[in-house]
């Protein structure tokens, strides 16, 4: 070890880094460095952090040990595992290799561009000063003191940068038309209401960099001339919510919030406002109404909130992801934010990579990589060496995207084609084991739940397409089912009030355009391909590999598993329920499903 | 209850809050949103109750029942769907007992729920219990935590 070390370890506390025991290992890591005078040894030049999510949540708890610049990161970290790190690594500087990430965790970083996430697992994002640090709050400082609004707008209008939250608007001609419109107050609202099922890059931005979504509103406000903002962000999220305020309190002691910041006479405070569980007030007038404290429900635009939003003021709703690429676009110019992407689609996008692949995370892809590229080199592949059928894009208001196409490259046109959506990143793979029926039955009940009820395609029209759909997985489907989905499907999309009817019927369309043979198989032979739909399958016991062991039996919640101990077991198909806990506890792969 | 919904009607006038503010605080301070509180509010106030239950059963996050002490919530989300989260909720409704259209046992000892998704699809499938998440979930695992709560509702009914 070298004269004055310096040595810093981070530890994974993003959800999954949270899940998985990261406060256990923290804990464990103070323990073993106050016990037998090692940090008596080490001095001062050791210090401990928490850090936001790595990205690669698979692996987690994921440590960061840093000796003199040299990093070394281990995987699976367990407490248990912590005093020998401490006393070979740390103390006498000899990793321990078998612990190490391997090849799997350089693949899945080699084809990833970080900007949004580029500090995200490398400071702490409950200190202002770790941010400052890596050059944080300069871009503030540039605009308030060296740039006129305009020049602000035409920067980020020059950088190429759509919001990130699905739709793809410009960002700098939203920003534009809002300053524009006359007006004595506007504001600025942070749109953090994530409810996409399968997708978290938001949360794991301001869980991981908070500063970065205060530096880019207080940006938008100067732009627009905003003195207000609100963050509306999911009540679901409590970690989040705790690091955002945390980080608006010591922006606010360092004067980058509140009244004259950094002695400009500029004004700009920002508020948090939870959400109370409604996927529509995502949509941003039905966001609007929900700050105003009302039912979360859309209206008819235009106007539109940049004219008329909160309070009837001009209103500018950026996204998360879309406020945390401000503040490096500032620093580093619009010409080298849109080096990254393609023609029409620039920079890069965060996705939020789970299902079934291996490598499951979060990821920052420069616009343009293709699907492959996300899922075999980065994704490391499907597990389990299984078949790769569909991957699904967008939520609830996306579509799957089948193998074939899996050479598609991603932006927001491109997917778009294919009729599915790039959204707001949710990436969810599917391998041979996943129904396509069942998918689309899983999201329509997902709209149709979450819809508001104040237009009839969306109130009724997607109960309609439910019911459908859950005949035909129930095995009731019949011939003209899937012509009928498809012109409802249509007739949703074209006269829904909001996005989220307007969008609604594209997993049913995508699947029926992609996988019509799974339906009808449904329909006609009443089989479940997959074999995922219940009511279409049969469980039974392979004679040749049960041995007996009764875990099938002990576990069954309906006692439909007969046999004697070290005796083949049989199911009685009058009693079973098809709950399917049998074929997942059975260690002798002796239950069959199909 | 008079003095807890002093302090939030104190909250909401300091703070310019909203029917949603005080119902977040409502649901806070008691678990759910008993009907005396919002005639409460609603006298106080001069807002009609009919504006208090428009909001209360439009977001998820109000409950008009008093709910569990065991709160049990299997992840809804896209990835954990398609790892078999359903199963497990199913399996939670069968083995507590859970009276049909309801999600509270009937001792109001444990209720189970479900959420859209709470961001930790790596981890999939996912079950918080009592506001621990837990990850990678299968039934005999999660039939086995739920045991554990249960018995210590067993001691805990002999000792008082």
């Amino acid at each position: 070890m070298g004269v004055n070390p310096d040595i810093r370890i981070k530890v994974c506390m993003g959800p999954a880094g949270i899940a998985t025991g990261g406060a256990d290992v923290i804990d464990a890591f103070k323990n073993e460095l106050h016990r037998k005078g090692i940090k008596a040894f080490i001095g001062k030049q050791c210090s401990m952090h928490k850090v936001g999510c790595f990205g690669l949540c698979a692996k987690d708890v994921l440590v960061t040990v840093l000796i003199n610049g040299h990093k070394t990161i281990y995987e699976y970290t367990k407490p248990e595992m912590v005093p020998r790190i401490v006393k070979d690594h740390i103390v006498e500087g000899n990793p321990v290799v078998e612990w190490t990430v391997g090849d799997d965790f350089h693949n899945f970083y080699r084809k990833q561009t970080k900007v949004v996430l580029s500090d995200c697992g490398e400071i702490d994002p409950e200190d202002i000063d770790a941010y400052i640090a890596v050059a944080g709050y300069e871009a503030t400082r540039k605009v308030l003191t060296s740039m006129t609004p305009e020049e602000t707008i035409t920067i980020i209008k020059d950088s190429g940068l759509r919001g990130r939250g699905g739709a793809g608007f410009p960002t700098g001609l939203k920003w534009e038309i809002c300053r524009r419109k006359q007006s004595q107050q506007r504001y600025i609202i942070c749109n953090a209401d994530e409810g996409d099922p399968g997708a978290f890059m938001d949360r794991a931005v301001i869980e991981g960099n908070p500063h970065s979504v205060i530096e880019g509103m207080i940006i938008g406000a100067y732009a627009i001339g905003a003195d207000k903002g609100y963050v509306y962000i999911r009540a679901e999220y409590p970690l989040a919510v705790e690091r955002l305020t945390k980080a608006l309190d010591q922006a606010r002691q360092y004067g980058f919030i509140g009244n004259n910041i950094l002695g400009t006479g500029f004004h700009f405070d920002v508020k948090i406002k939870l959400g109370a569980g409604a996927f529509v007030c995502g949509e941003e007038t039905a966001l609007i109404a929900s700050i105003e404290g009302k039912r979360g429900m859309p209206r008819a635009r235009p106007p539109f909130p940049v004219e008329s939003g909160l309070k009837g003021k001009p209103t500018v709703i950026n996204n998360v992801e879309t406020l945390a690429n401000i503040p490096y676009i500032i620093r580093n110019g619009a010409d080298w934010f849109s080096s990254f992407g393609t023609e029409r689609s620039k920079g890069t996008k965060v996705f939020a990579l789970s299902g079934k692949v291996k490598n499951t995370g979060l990821i920052e892809v420069p616009l343009g990589i293709s699907l492959k590229e996300i899922i075999y080199d980065i994704g490391g592949g499907i597990e389990g060496e299984k078949r790769f059928k569909a991957v699904q894009t967008g939520g609830p208001s996306g579509g799957c995207i089948p193998a074939k196409l899996i050479d598609r490259e991603v932006d927001y046109e491109s997917l778009a084609e294919v009729g599915s959506i790039m959204g707001s990143g949710g990436m969810v793979v599917m391998d041979e084991d996943t129904c396509m029926v069942d998918m689309a039955k899983f999201f329509l009940s997902f709209s149709q739940a979450e819809s508001c009820g104040k237009c009839t395609p969306c109130r009724i029209g997607t109960k309609r397409l439910l019911e459908i759909v859950e005949r035909i997985t129930s095995g009731k489907g019949k011939e003209g089912d899937i012509e009928t989905l498809e012109e409802l499907g249509q007739d949703i999309r074209a006269t829904s009030l909001c996005g989220l009817g307007m969008t609604a019927p594209n997993p049913v369309l995508s699947t029926i355009k992609y996988f019509r043979d799974e339906y009808e198989a449904h329909i006609r032979n009443k089989k479940c391909p997959a074999a995922v739909c219940k009511e279409l399958l049969t469980y039974s016991v392979l004679e040749e590999f049960c041995n007996g062991c009764s875990a099938c039996k002990r576990i069954c919640p309906a006692d439909a598993i007969t046999g004697k101990r070290k005796q083949v077991h049989k199911i009685v198909p009058d009693l079973c329920i098809k709950c399917g806990t049998c074929f997942e506890v059975c260690k002798f792969k002796a239950i069959m499903k199909w | 209850m008079e003095k807890a919904l002093e302090k939030i009607l104190a909250t909401y006038r300091k703070e310019e809050g909203t029917i949603i503010s005080i119902l977040q605080d409502v649901e806070k301070t008691f678990g759910y949103i008993p009907e005396s509180a919002v005639n409460w509010f609603s006298k106080k106030l001069n807002i009609p109750a009919s504006c208090f239950y428009g909001v209360i059963t439009f977001y998820a996050q109000f409950h008009l029942k008093q709910r569990g002490k065991n709160i049990i919530t299997t992840c809804r989300g896209t990835a954990c769907h398609v790892r078999g989260s359903e199963r497990l909720f199913n399996r939670l409704l069968t083995d507590l007992a859970i009276p049909p259209h309801e999600d509270t046992t009937d001792d109001k000892e444990f209720t189970v729920e479900s959420v859209a998704c709470i961001g930790t699809c790596s981890m999939a499938p996912v079950v918080i219990i009592n506001k621990k998440v837990l990850g990678k979930m299968r039934a005999d695992k999660l039939i086995k935590e739920v045991k554990r709560l249960a018995s210590k509702r067993k001691c805990n009914g002999r000792k008082s």
